[in-house]
């Protein structure tokens, strides 16, 4: 029976293994400034619990085996525990886990405490039952205002997000199902949601938001490959949920200022 | 008047209540902790049956979105959800909450203490039938018009608090909030209960640093109940209020399906720190308790001490205290500070040490042990491998740069279940099968506890580990399907594999509840202490008498893991033993 | 045959000796000393430990009532400096409206659960002395004197039940003043605050009307000063919780 038991053991700890470094199934590609460096600490942080990950069950399954009880097994070894042994595994476990949550930190403060940059592409996300609405401020640069009171997701991009024509400054906002941005430039999210929380998630840019009812939520990231991004919902917002897709584009800055400019004049 | 120390024994000790005699008195209304502890066992046995069920429709419609079942029918997205949401819900406070504390918890805290008793057997029977009322409330959520809720077990807000967000926000989701608040209130009684009794009703020479490690697993357990419990409790009425009354604690000025609704300046996020305050706390309610059993079982079954007994009722106290400092690492994505994100992602990783004080000391038991393989201790055996899965993924989660790719995908999903799903099941098994023999007075048949075993290690692992792999692939959670999406395809196999899994893993679950069952009736029969063991409850008859020690007092004279004690007769000494019998 | 739990039954001649005090057998002497549980050795129950098991079961439920306060007032001041979309500037302001509360109206009614604290003090103490006295009255021969028995126990629900009274008619006027529940959040925090504790003062209300009724009928002194003794206690602490509430409400607006 401890045979059966590391069998067991070190086989679920070999196929699970496996897989993680086959990379049967993995972290979709990368194409943001920041996907090199989540990339990066999320291969340190799983080598370092792979290595605890076999170091454990190893352990654990050779255990139960070479101290099985059988005729001739040695004496058992009373001890209560060994003091400087449990101070040793706490400091350094300490030590793992902080130290490798501090290097992270990095990360995290260059995607999340400071604002964007001037000079990144303003567009606003909006998310509803079940779409996802970019809007863009035009050439004036400003976003003009909304009204829940002019919202009407059955007529149009423009009336799902409540744009007050009345407003100048909202004459030449385009609004759009697909979402376009230039490549290499930064842009700066403005999220916002309508009815219920949902969360803006492009697996590729490494990039996800929940969009907050009330809160009006700036993030920025920066795509750095042409092509087209599939965006999910992570946030549960109802039976729609699964089906709360979008595209984002990411297409060269001449192709960007075209469709921009195209979108404008079908505005008139 | 002076008061006695209820330590001292004083003659003969005779608990003058009288066994209940009549059917309703022994076994509806009882007042007796194992009567009770068997209620709260079974009720969570059946909440069990149901939450798997409700799981295996889930994975038939996540593989075959438009089948139609027997009995069920076809599964809209929207049922699906509902699905989903009582799945969660039942089996995390009525199987993982109810079983654990509520069940071995009430049987046997008092027995492994010296006691006859609760401390207030009245409240505990209340505790009970207020849980089992909440059960029928939440199961009538499925049977009401609009059906269940889907809004998730967490229930985040507004979709929680707008009765037109989605089909079964109406009544149905009334009543889900009315069964947590219900349940809480349960809950508290319980906990109150436990800590009073501990506290209060230990015999003689049992102190806190000899009580076993499921004693203080139930204590530490009950504290952090009853101060988490309260604050879910404030935030189902915040959201009854926002739901019934017009109130606007969660709820924004909000637009659904081109209505305005009417409410203005409420913060969703409210409810999400109310909720997680709790929540957090509370999957360590879950799987203390099974930490508790997991130490007895590997020191009873290694034949050899805890290996650091001090150390492990440190580390519950520190995960306990812990707990309650880290619930911000379930909002890193909601548009919280970051600068929290940050302060909870330290205290979380900090959490991560004394769990992995507690797994070095489970291996430190073993080594150096002589390993008797009975089914409990496969259990144990499983537990610990299922703890270091699930709680390897933790420190990817707890870090939010890693979260961003991470949140709520089905890397989260693996994450727990690993541990609430399995692990502390498994300190279920592991404890049914040790203590069966004490209940009832049978034991469980060893062989199909084997095939139990292995095909619910070897099914579980094939259902959650791959779900790890879908998280990083960036399959989001809490999908009815994955036909949506271009990039969701390649992972269907895996989901389908997974899906067969799970056929096979609920199906062996019916093992354990013919072996259980036919056991009770027909199973070889079970001395005093079948398993060689040291601590309380083996030292008196089977089962125990009503006063728990047919009218004697223990006195305690060990520790309670003294098992291959040099110059002992035996290779264990039973905490009663007496203290000539070893310098411990 | 397994068997849930068992029915043997204890046969302790020591257990036949006089009743305990919970049936009409009127009150008898105590018996200190006592090991698990609370029976003592001669099988009468050792009310000294049964005091001080439920005192603790007291504090700790306390505890939990603490909690849900501790909620309530951490939304209270969270909201308080919650800024929020104003869908028409697309800007974030502070909407939080300063509700006019009856403050006289609530000094009164604070007066009333003070003086109700002091009643249900007094009561816990002659009820402590008559439980001590007791033994003395069983003795022939033996005479106490007779002490009065005000019907402190009775105050306290008068004073009770008037606070009550007093805050429906602070909420009466609260709704005369435009202020209901759903009106503005702050609003919706004074409904919610004084309504929770309310509700918490009623229960103990209930519990002296249970204690009262125990008395009427003659049950044993010795449980009934277990269930004035810790009433009274929690009546202080939703007493000191009422203060704590007023004055949440009054100074932080």
């Amino acid at each position: 029976m401890g045979l059966a038991l590391l069998a067991i053991i070190w086989l679920i700890t070999f196929f699970s293994t496996y897989f993680f470094v086959a990379k049967t199934w993995w972290l979709p590609h990368g194409a943001s400034t920041a996907a090199l460096f989540i990339d990066n600490q999320f291969a340190l942080t799983y080598l370092l619990m792979g290595i605890i990950f076999v170091a454990a069950q190893g352990a654990l399954g050779l255990f139960v085996w070479q101290y099985r009880d059988r005729a001739g097994a040695p004496k058992v070894e009373y001890s209560h525990g060994n003091t400087k042994l449990e101070v040793l595994w706490t400091v350094l476990t300490a030590v793992l886990f902080v130290g490798l949550n501090l290097m992270g930190s990095n990360v995290w403060a260059r995607e999340r405490f400071a604002p964007a940059n001037p000079g990144s592409v303003p567009v606003e996300v909006t998310g509803m039952q079940f779409a996802w609405y970019f809007r863009y401020p035009g050439p004036d640069g400003k976003f003009g205002a909304t009204s829940p009171k002019l919202m009407d997701p059955s007529a149009g991009s423009e009336a799902a997000v409540g744009l007050d024509t009345s407003d100048p400054a909202a004459k030449d906002d385009v609004v759009t199902g697909t979402m376009y941005l230039p490549v290499n430039r930064e842009v700066d999210l403005r999220l916002r949601a309508v009815d219920v929380i949902h969360s803006f998630f492009v697996p590729n840019m490494r990039f996800k938001q929940d969009a907050v009812p009330g809160l009006e939520i700036h993030m920025h990231f920066t795509p750095t490959e042409v092509g087209d991004y599939e965006i999910a919902c992570a946030e549960l917002c109802g039976l729609g949920h699964y089906k709360m897709h979008g595209t984002l584009k990411v297409v060269s800055a001449e192709d960007f200022d075209k469709w921009l400019v195209a979108r404008e004049a079908e505005k008139q | 008047m002076v008061a006695q120390d209820a330590h001292d024994p004083h003659g003969n000790n005779v608990h003058v209540h009288a066994a209940p005699t009549g059917f309703i008195r022994k076994y509806i209304f009882s007042l007796d902790h194992k009567v009770i502890g068997l209620q709260y066992y079974f009720l969570a046995l059946s909440a069990v049956f149901v939450g798997m069920f409700l799981s295996l429709l889930m994975r038939i419609h996540m593989i075959w979105p438009t089948a139609v079942l027997p009995l069920v029918g076809e599964i809209k997205p929207e049922t699906y959800l509902s699905l989903l949401t009582m799945h969660g819900t039942i089996m995390v406070f009525f199987v993982l909450t109810t079983a654990p504390q509520g069940g071995f918890g009430n049987y046997f805290l008092p027995i492994q203490i010296g006691a006859p008793d609760m401390a207030f057997p009245v409240l505990n029977m209340l505790s009970f039938w207020t849980t089992f009322i909440a059960f029928m409330v939440i199961l009538a959520a499925f049977f009401v018009t609009g059906g269940a809720p889907l809004h998730g077990w967490t229930g985040y807000a507004p979709l929680s608090a707008l009765p037109s967000a989605g089909p079964g926000e109406q009544l149905g989701a009334d009543l889900w909030i009315a069964s947590i608040a219900i349940f809480c209130v349960a809950s508290l009684m319980g906990a109150l209960n436990f800590i009073t009794t501990v506290l209060d009703l230990r015999a003689k020479g049992m102190t806190m640093m000899r009580m076993p490690l499921t004693v203080w697993s139930w204590f530490v357990t009950a504290i952090l109940g009853l101060l988490a419990f309260g604050v879910l409790l404030s935030a189902g009425i915040l959201l009854l209020l926002d739901r019934n009354l017009g109130t606007s604690f969660y709820v924004p000025l909000v637009v659904v399906n081109g209505q305005i609704m009417g409410h203005k300046g409420g913060s969703p996020l409210l409810w999400q720190h109310l909720f997680w305050f709790f929540g957090h706390p509370e999957v360590y309610i879950a799987i203390l308790p099974g930490m508790g059993v997991a130490s007895q079982l590997l020191s009873t079954f290694s034949r050899k001490p805890i290996f650091g007994y001090k150390a492990m009722v440190y580390a519950i106290m520190g995960i306990g205290f812990l707990g309650f400092m880290v619930w911000g690492h379930h909002m890193f994505m909601s548009g919280m500070s970051p600068y929290s994100a940050f302060a909870f992602s330290i205290m979380t990783m900090a959490i991560g040490v004394p769990s992995a004080i507690k797994t070095f000391n489970w291996l430190g038991t073993i080594r150096g042990g002589r390993v008797r393989f009975q089914t409990p201790m496969l259990y144990a055996v499983g537990f610990v491998s299922l703890f270091v899965s699930g709680g390897l993924s933790g420190p990817f989660l707890a870090q939010p740069v890693l979260d961003i790719p991470l949140h709520d995908t089905a890397f989260v999903v693996g994450h727990f279940h690993l541990i609430m799903g399995v692990a502390a099941i498994f300190g279920m098994f592991g404890g049914t099968y040790y203590w069966f023999p004490k209940m009832f007075g049978r034991m469980m048949n060893e062989r199909w506890g084997r095939i139990h075993f292995f095909l619910t290690l070897a099914g579980t692992y094939a259902i959650f580990m791959p779900m790890h792999y879908l998280g990083m692939a960036a399959q989001p959670r809490r999908y009815s399907q994955f036909t949506e999406l271009a990039y969701l395809q390649p992972l269907i196999p895996l989901n389908r594999f997974m899906t067969y899994a799970a056929f096979v893993t609920i199906g062996a679950q019916f093992i354990f509840v013919i072996n259980l069952f036919w056991s009770m009736f027909k199973g070889p029969k079970a001395n005093d202490n079948p398993w060689q063991a040291t601590t309380l409850e083996w030292t008196t008859a089977t089962p125990p008498p009503h006063d728990n020690f047919g009218g004697r007092t223990p006195v305690v004279n060990h520790g309670p893991y003294e098992y291959s004690v040099p110059g002992a007769p035996k290779d264990y000494v039973m905490q009663t033993d007496p203290a000539t019998v070893t310098a411990h | 045959m397994a068997t849930l739990s068992s029915t043997v039954t204890v046969n302790d001649p020591a257990a036949k000796g006089p009743k305990t005090g919970d049936g009409p057998g009127g009150t008898q002497p105590p018996v200190l000393g006592g090991g698990g549980g609370d029976r003592g050795g001669n099988g009468f129950p050792d009310y000294g430990q049964r005091l001080r098991r439920t005192r603790l079961g007291l504090l700790v439920g306390l505890i939990a009532s603490t909690m849900v306060f501790v909620s309530f007032t951490s939304v209270y001041v969270m909201r308080r400096g919650l800024p929020t979309l104003d869908d028409r500037t697309g800007g974030y302001v502070h909407d939080w409206l300063q509700v006019s509360l009856p403050t006289g109206l609530l000094l009164v009614n604070t007066l009333l659960l003070v003086l109700s604290s002091i009643t249900v003090e007094l009561a816990r103490r002659q009820i402590t002395r008559q439980a001590a006295l007791a033994p003395l009255q069983s003795i022939p021969g033996v005479s106490i004197g007779r002490e009065r028995n005000y019907p402190w126990l009775g105050a306290t629900l008068v004073l009770g039940l008037g606070f009550l009274t007093g805050q429906w008619m602070a909420w009466r006027e609260l709704a005369g003043r435009g202020f209901y529940l759903a009106t503005s959040p702050s609003s919706s925090m004074v409904y919610l605050l004084t309504a929770t504790h309310a509700i918490h003062l009623a229960g103990g209300l209930l519990v002296l009307l249970y204690a009262g009724a125990t008395g009427l009928l003659h049950r044993a002194v010795e449980g009934r000063r277990i269930v004035v003794d810790v009433t009274a206690w929690y009546w202080h602490f939703m007493a000191f919780v009422w203060i704590y509430v007023f004055a949440l409400l009054e100074f932080v607006r």
